[in-house]
């Protein structure tokens, strides 16, 4: 009885210390996408220079935005979403030279093994005569999500915010989310491994992590980090600037380096969604690989494994015919 | 005139005999490797299958389709024969049904053995979502084994109370049988009620059976695999469970026939008529065969291609070409032969269509999920293919096997031909010719 009190009062706490912090966040206005570019700034001044969706650079106190707590949010409290955001990402294939680096480090952030990829970098070339192009391909995220449709127990779900989450505590395995998936975008735990048991973070579907036997996980847009006001892993670690990340509401995205109004960048860049006929409406959207900042080969330049990988594109036999003769 | 009491004796359920013990020993071994590969499938996880990441669903899912397949049996002989008033279907009514509650019973079984949480399973109860196809299947599975259970037991409440007389030897047996014989007196009223209680089920089966094997083709048409993504799907579906079905059907009564020397009562004329039902069965799968795979061809769409071509050509070719050639045309040609719908030559021919037809659901499954629309790049070579592990085979082996076991459980216990019934259709012959 007295532990269910504390707990009570515990989340009552938690409901308060977020209801004030989103409201701070209103008062700060449409601050989180804005000031992602200027996360280390933030650590240094006090003040802090914010682009408004009207355009304005402002300055606003440091102490005021973006704190998001850090705190644990529950499976529950993940269904919601984060209020009035519209998550949406951009990936310019003209820049993309197969760094690895976006895969890598998401990895890492959701403690994935080598062959689990919640982003996965596809060399696609459309027919023989094609040049080839690197192709980065996280989760979607649709608004039409053929995962949660089949979904028999509502263990994956939308949120307003656009995101699409896997709560494995909810999961039985039956994989059928997996199969309606057009994009491969799902992977499944098919067995036990020993960083399942480590519980010194509690369980969240925000992080996926721990990760659970015999469920399903996938890309998740890195919303804890999304609360923090900073990019996700992938769009943090490129070196290239190749994944803007933004917020369709305030029609921003940002790669940590420039800051676009996401509206015109894919009017004139002529962005695509990847198999649109679908219907299934991805919030990934894709800049053509016209213009290339690299070479293709570029992504070439690493070690043997590289070439494995993509052994069965047209391009790629040529290339690795003509490289041994 | 054979007496009623000869006719009680002859169709009474028999002990086994030597070969019944080695038969049922047999299929206890085997369910039982089955059972302990699953324990141990559950202690390491999916771990021990060959599925991937690509190849997600497998052998499982293809032997839970098959089941479902095969129990569409019931509802055929049961209903659709009664209402086109066959009375040859009479001898293999029961069986049918027994066939049938067996193969519904372990398609809800194999559908858990593929569960990566089956400790999980109840969510489906505690958090339901209606607009899944799973939870679609899981409805009329439950709806369809219970008539299914209903139409085996019902009509068999004379027989019960018949069997309870003729057992007063072994008390015990004898009390089970009045136990599940409800009273029955065979007053005209009861008659009255049970036949229409009967007739009401029975018709109550059609359209079950047609939800249960297109809600079974919609767990893969609602998706947008290549190879799956077909409007065909749900007749597609339901052609081949009547291949699958009367195939089972016919290998079940050649062996209870055998086995329970029933020639006098399951003739020659029944294999022939089954014979020409399962040419028939067969024609009509094979029509919706050629709209599966022939109009995909013409068209020949860069995904379909791939797909086709490891079906035609590839990985899968022997078990496609196996399964169309061997078990759908072969069959039919041999079948319009009068020789061969002969007990004999059916029985073999029976078996190769239920083997077929287990491989045909197997390359339904399979082959499709190996040809997403991205392609599969950066994982080890063997996530590119898909085969059973040896924990597959044996707890797929073991779900066969104990559908065998519960099918011989029933022909022990319960009449394969209905006693009354039968009694009575003599009956009336007798006074026919007594007429004359």
């Amino acid at each position: 009885m007295e532990n269910n009190k504390t707990e009570k009062e515990t989340d009552r706490r938690k409901f308060l210390k977020l209801g004030l912090l989103s409201s701070v966040s209103v008062v700060a206005g449409t601050s989180l996408v804005s000031n992602l570019a200027s996360v280390d700034e933030k650590l240094q001044s006090e003040k802090i220079r914010l682009l408004t969706p009207e355009g304005k650079i402002v300055e606003v106190d440091a102490t005021n935005i973006n704190k998001y707590p850090e705190a644990h949010i529950t499976p529950t409290e993940s269904r919601k979403g984060i209020p009035n955001r519209k998550f949406v990402m951009v990936i310019d294939l003209a820049k993309c030279n197969n760094a690895r680096s976006c895969v890598e480090s998401c990895q890492k952030a959701h403690q994935l093994d080598y062959h689990d990829e919640f982003m996965k970098i596809l060399l696609i070339q459309n027919n023989e005569e094609d040049a080839p192009y690197w192709f980065p391909k996280p989760c979607f995220h649709c608004d039409e999500p053929p995962c949660v449709t089949v979904c028999p127990t509502g263990a994956t779900f939308k949120r307003d915010d656009n995101i699409v989450l896997v709560d494995n505590n909810r999961c039985i395995g039956c994989k059928f989310c997996i199969t309606s998936c057009p994009y491969s975008a799902r992977i499944f735990n098919w067995g036990h491994k020993a960083k399942f048991d480590n519980k010194d973070i509690p369980y969240s579907p925000e992080t996926g992590i721990p990760g659970t036997e015999g469920t399903v996980m996938k890309c998740d847009f890195c919303p804890d980090l999304l609360r923090q006001g900073e990019l996700p892993h992938c769009a943090k670690a490129c070196p290239m600037g190749v994944i803007y990340f933004g917020d369709k509401n305030e029609d921003i995205v940002t790669n940590g380096i420039e800051t676009l109004r996401f509206s015109k960048l894919i009017k004139d860049r002529v962005g695509y969604r990847h198999l649109e006929h679908l219907g299934t409406k991805p919030n990934v959207y894709y800049l053509p690989a016209v213009n290339r900042d690299f070479p293709l080969e570029r992504g070439l330049d690493k070690d043997e494994e590289i070439l494995e990988r993509y052994k069965n594109v047209p391009f790629i036999e040529e290339f690795i015919k003509s490289s041994k003769i | 005139m054979t007496t009623r009491e000869e006719i009680i004796k002859k169709l009474a359920p028999k002990e086994f005999n030597k070969l019944g013990v080695i038969w049922v020993s047999l299929l206890c071994i085997v369910s039982l490797a089955g059972i302990i590969a699953y324990i141990d499938q559950i202690i390491r996880g999916l771990e021990v299958t060959n599925l991937r990441d690509y190849a997600i669903w497998g052998v499982y899912i293809s032997n839970f389709v098959f089941f479902v397949a095969t129990s569409f049996v019931g509802a055929f002989t049961a209903s659709i024969l009664r209402l086109s008033q066959k009375k040859w279907r009479t001898p293999l009514v029961r069986i049918a049904e027994m066939v049938a509650v067996s193969a519904i019973a372990m398609a809800g079984v194999a559908i858990i053995l593929d569960m990566g949480r089956p400790d999980r399973i109840h969510y489906l109860f505690i958090y339901p979502r209606l607009q899944s196809p799973i939870a679609w299947d899981i409805i009329i599975i439950t709806i369809y084994l219970a008539f299914s259970i209903m139409l085996l037991y019902i009509p068999n409440i004379p027989d019960f109370a018949i069997l309870k007389k003729h057992h007063q030897d072994k008390p015990f047996l004898s009390k089970v049988y009045g136990f599940l014989a409800i009273n029955w007196s065979g007053s005209a009223n009861q008659i009255k009620i049970h036949q229409k209680t009967i007739k009401v089920i029975a018709v109550t089966m059609i359209p079950l059976a047609l939800i249960l094997q297109s809600v079974d083709a919609w767990l893969f048409s609602t998706t947008y695999r290549i190879g799956w993504d077909s409007t065909n799907l749900g007749p597609y579906f339901i052609a081949g469970a009547f291949v699958a079905g009367t195939g089972a059907l016919i290998t079940a009564v050649y062996m209870v026939r055998k086995f329970n020397n029933l020639e006098e009562f399951i003739t020659e004329k029944h294999f022939d008529k089954l014979g020409r039902l399962l040419v028939f069965a067969c024609l009509v799968y094979l029509y919706f065969n050629m709209n599966e795979y022939l109009v995909p061809a013409f068209k020949s769409t860069q995904g379909e291609v791939e797909h086709l071509m490891a079906l035609f050509f590839g990985d899968y070719s022997l078990m496609f070409w196996f399964s169309v050639g061997g078990g759908l045309i072969l069959p039919s040609i041999l079948l319009m032969f009068r020789k061969m719908r002969k007990p004999f030559p059916m029985f073999i021919i029976a078996i190769l269509v239920v083997v077929t037809s287990w491989w045909k659901r197997y390359i339904i499954v399979s082959p499709a999920l190996l040809h997403p629309f991205m392609p599969i790049q950066g994982v080890p070579e063997e996530w590119n293919h898909y085969f059973p592990s040896l924990h597959e085979w044996l707890i797929t082996g073991g779900t066969l096997a104990l559908s065998m076991l519960i099918i011989t459980i029933f022909v022990r216990f319960i009449p394969v031909v209905p006693i009354q019934r039968t009694i009575d259709e003599m009956g009336i012959t007798e006074t026919e010719n007594d007429k004359n």
